[in-house]
């Protein structure tokens, strides 16, 4: 049976430790370890983070990531979701959830997740400080090289 | 042809609008072609566009490249590297 993995995009906060618990009561003795990631909005005091996305594309686009992380990885079950809209700092942005029979899957198909969905969900970063100013977020060489690492 | 397109971040910005309906004659046929068009039309579409490098695709809401055919009716997103996670 092909594993779960649910994806979500929504404006509203997630619970991450509500999430990280449901992987690891639905694992029915068949996963040996689960990894979690929840990245936060960085900045300073007052200033916000305006998520846009591709209404249409975004949902499709991490399923079909997340189906590449449970296949390359063989991962169990797995939670991603990631928020769009307007986020203050410190607030959480993007979490990820997998388990596996094995630890170093689970890192794996975390780390992997990640590192596709910065370069291949159609998302864009605004940066809004306490001022006012806003400008594009610019994309990293990094994450291109940490995302290719993977081919 | 027909083709939908969406816009988004800075690009949508330098155009000025999220999306639009556009008709074009049958010299267009790829994604470059479509960038040709506007591109010769107004000179937000040559801000927008003035480094192709910097520009990404999705036909149908799957990533292409300069060189993708067209369909009537496709919908085209333009649109600068993702920035997400």
């Amino acid at each position: 049976m092909p594993p779960t993995i649910a994806c979500r995009v929504q404006e509203r906060p997630f619970d991450s430790a509500a999430e990280l618990e449901l992987l690891e009561t639905n694992s029915d003795g068949e996963a040996g370890a689960v990894v979690s990631f929840t990245g936060l909005v960085r900045g300073q005091p007052g200033s916000k983070l305006e998520l846009q996305h591709y209404p249409g594309m975004t949902q499709r686009q991490m399923e079909s990531i997340a189906g590449e992380a449970a296949r390359r990885f063989e991962l169990i079950a797995g939670t991603v979701i990631h928020r769009h809209g307007i986020l203050q700092a410190g607030a959480p942005i993007v979490f990820v959830g997998v388990s596996s029979r094995h630890r170093a899957a689970a890192f794996d198909g975390a780390r992997f997740l990640m590192d596709w969905l910065k370069t291949r969900a159609p998302f864009w970063k605004r940066e809004i400080a306490a001022d006012g100013t806003a400008h594009w977020v610019e994309a990293r060489t990094s994450d291109d090289e940490a995302a290719a690492s993977w081919d | 042809m027909r083709i939908e397109l969406h816009y988004f971040a800075s690009t949508r910005d330098a155009i000025g609008r999220e999306s639009e309906q556009r008709e074009f004659g049958p010299e267009v046929r790829t994604v470059a072609d479509v960038i040709a068009a506007l591109e010769g039309e107004d000179a937000a579409y040559r801000e927008a566009f003035a480094d192709p490098s910097r520009l990404r695709f999705a036909l149908d809401h799957v990533f292409v490249g300069l060189d993708a055919e067209l369909a009537d009716d496709s919908e085209l997103g333009i649109f600068p590297p993702v920035t997400g996670g």
